[in-house]
């Protein structure tokens, strides 16, 4: 089935729902690298315009990868709720906007809305919003989870403390660690990227955060993000561990590109509800990004961000505690520069809220993208604004093993402070109980990391 | 142990803590000692020291010089090398296209073959991948050195390429065109704050356009805090011959 309109005298013509819905998307170097992307500025508003009047049920009936062929779609559409389904699946795309930003529908409504809607719808609604709508229709809804402590709580944002090293050495990690704790990071995960990805370099660096948490009595969670395969080998021999991480995409074959399969996840969760540290019930993280499809040649040829969006379809499966988007770290080929970063955060962090995930962002870039550390400060303060649950903290903003920069320990105190956040409740609790923090804010003592040496 | 330039930084973090708020700068120095990170930096308000703030934006604006200047002309000619360009006609399309910084167009292809040695045993490119600085830093220090190395090995070195707007696997079509045993490209890896003049030689043997990845031998992290240019070059003589000897590169070689 074709799909037509004509946008000032000019007839635009789309072959299928995957053409229009890529065509749809706002500008992204990722979609021209695939070559999906609009050919024109008026290309794409035509796309988007066809979309607007296209019903929900055409999407469900075209996921933009086959249900036979492809396990990300049949969780999606296994796991879907028919009866919500059935009432909404005759409303058009530009309706189910209008229906989200509505003031009579309050978070209640959408969370039961969301079990009823696919990836693709998801991703359809998304490239209808403008910036703002994105951030306005994000904070209607709140996700919360809990592993040790609860995340994504109204007047909540948490951080993920990143000590990571450029050796793995485990004193390194445990000062960059103790950094993060005096600016009142950390509240939502302490969690290293391994340089070495072995069961005993994990093990050693799960033991130390666990030493650490222990010592200071800290609420809240540790996590070595090493592959999803070693980690469960970790766990097995008795590494204390809250969380299993895996970076996921969104097919089957992108999946099976990082090393794993749903049956893998399983075995994970499983193993974590007899042998993990913590009592969940969500025990799970993962992490995704625009164009990690593509970049194994596992897209459909679908857009960057509807495979996004299957991610989410993928990750609500397994109720995970925490989920990010590394937004900028894959590089200019997928996401250009700070326009197109900026964007993706914001689409990524409404479309998992809407997908019903407990989703926070690391705002980051590389030093070959045309961005710097002033626009990932501008995007992490808009998601403050979006009600994200987390960002990312780092010394200074300077990753020195991934060799990328994303937020500083510093930026999560001012945007608390600015927006009138606070850490997440047990955390600053805490956080009192050590003198770093009083009503909100940090204290003369914070910022020093010797009080925990 | 420490590099000196690595103790440098630390008393440069040292002094600023002194100047900041640590109650126990003693602890702090053995803290600094374990990283690189830039912890220890105290704050202005809830925001980054004036000091630590340009420092970092120094660090990046460095590592985006490396990734958008070009390679001295000077440079290219004092090493003899032949300069072609891949199908990406600027910048930016090299950036946003991998695909066409690995090939190109009929023209440069003919060129190729017109100027270059056919059949060498040793292919040698220089290109500027994603550091120009990374070149300009240890290309003039590598190259003489390696040459040498294999001519007194007994092997033929083709002429000598630099490739514009190059990615790794512009060295297969290279390779394939001019019919080369072994191919080594020294390109600038994407800089980090760190360093920005981190080079690597990718090397493999009867590369062709498709093969694997797993196919290539790299040698990374060639730069003064690293391993030196001089050092880096003894070693890839070596590594080439056994490469040539065994007729294998990548995992299919045996160390």
């Amino acid at each position: 089935m074709n799909y037509k309109t004509t946008l000032s005298g000019q007839a635009f013509v789309f072959d299928s729902v995957k053409e229009v819905l890529a065509k749809a998307g706002e500008h992204k170097s990722g979609d021209e690298l695939a070559g999906v992307a609009a050919g024109s500025d008026r290309e794409r508003i035509a796309a988007k315009m066809v979309l607007a009047d296209m019903t929900l049920e055409e999407l469900y009936e075209n996921p933009v990868a086959p249900y036979e062929e492809d396990e990300v779609t049949r969780i999606n559409i296994d796991g879907l709720n028919q009866k919500i389904y059935q009432e909404i699946k005759g409303w058009t795309v530009g309706e189910l906007r209008e229906w989200l930003l509505a003031y009579e529908n309050h978070e209640g409504k959408i969370t039961r809305l969301s079990h009823g809607l696919t990836a693709e719808m998801i991703a359809a609604v998304c490239k209808l919003m403008s910036n703002l709508d994105l951030i306005y229709g994000a904070q209607k809804i709140r996700v919360t989870a809990r592993c040790n402590t609860t995340v994504g709580q109204r007047g909540t944002m948490g951080t993920r403390l990143q000590p990571n090293h450029t050796t793995d050495q485990i004193d390194g990690i445990t000062a960059s660690l103790f950094e993060g704790l005096s600016y009142g990071c950390g509240d939502v995960l302490i969690g290293l990227n391994p340089v070495n990805d072995t069961i005993s370099s994990l093990s050693e660096v799960l033991k130390r955060f666990d030493e650490v948490k222990q010592k200071f009595e800290i609420p809240t969670q540790i996590c070595v993000l090493g592959h999803i395969t070693t980690q469960i080998e970790a766990v097995r021999r008795g590494a204390p561990c809250d969380m299993i991480f895996q970076s996921i995409a969104g097919s089957e074959k992108g999946n099976r590109a990082f090393g794993f399969s749903a049956k893998t996840v399983d075995e994970a969760l499983a193993l974590l509800k007899n042998h993990g540290t913590a009592a969940g019930p969500n025990l799970l993280y993962f992490e995704t990004g625009q164009g990690s499809e593509l970049s194994s040649n596992a897209h459909w040829e679908a857009d960057q961000v509807t495979m996004e969006a299957r991610c989410y379809a993928f990750a609500r499966h397994y109720h995970p505690f925490m989920v990010n988007t590394v937004v900028g770290f894959i590089g200019p080929e997928y996401l250009y520069d700070s326009k197109q970063v900026i964007r993706a955060g914001l689409e990524d962090h409404f479309m998992a809220k809407l997908s019903g995930l407990p989703m926070g962002c690391d705002c980051c870039y590389t030093n070959h993208m045309m961005a710097d550390q002033n626009d990932i400060e501008n995007l992490a303060l808009l998601l403050g604004a979006a009600g994200v649950n987390y960002i990312l903290g780092v010394p200074a903003g300077d990753d020195i093993m991934l060799n990328y920069q994303t937020n500083a320990y510093h930026d999560i105190g001012t945007i608390r402070e600015i927006l009138g956040l606070r850490p997440l409740p047990e955390f600053e609790r805490w956080l009192e109980r050590m003198g770093i923090m009083e009503q909100g804010r940090l204290t003369r003592r914070a910022g020093d990391p010797t009080i925990f040496y | 142990m420490f590099q000196p330039w690595e103790i440098e930084q630390i008393a440069d973090r040292i002094f600023d803590q002194i100047k900041g708020s640590a109650q126990d700068p003693k602890k702090l120095e053995r803290m600094l000692e374990k990283t690189t990170a830039r912890i220890g930096v105290g704050r202005a308000g809830p925001r980054l020291k004036t000091r630590t703030l340009l420092k970092l934006r120094a660090d990046h604006a460095a590592a985006r010089d490396a990734v958008f200047l070009d390679v001295g002309q000077n440079l290219i000619k004092e090493l003899g090398l032949l300069p072609v360009m891949t199908c990406c006609k600027d910048k930016n399309t090299f950036l946003t296209r991998p695909d066409l910084g690995r090939d190109f167009d009929d023209e440069t292809r003919d060129y190729l073959k017109e100027n270059c040695i056919l059949h060498p045993d040793i292919q040698l490119i220089v290109s500027d991948g994603l550091s120009s600085l990374a070149i300009e830093a240890n290309a003039a220090s590598i190259l003489p050195i390696v040459t040498e190395g294999l001519e007194e090995k007994g092997l033929t070195v083709g002429t000598p390429v630099f490739v514009k707007y190059g990615r790794v696997g512009a060295q297969d079509r290279i390779s394939e065109l001019l019919d080369a045993r072994v191919v080594c490209s020294f390109i600038g890896e994407r800089p980090g704050l760190a360093t920005a003049e981190s080079m690597s030689a990718y090397i493999a043997y009867r590369a062709v356009p498709g093969m694997p990845e797993a196919r290539r031998t790299v040698v990374s992290n060639i730069h003064k805090h690293g391993v030196p240019a001089v050092e880096a070059g003894a070693y890839i003589v070596d590594l080439l011959a056994m490469i040539l000897e065994q007729k294998a590169s990548g995992v299919e070689l045996k160390k």
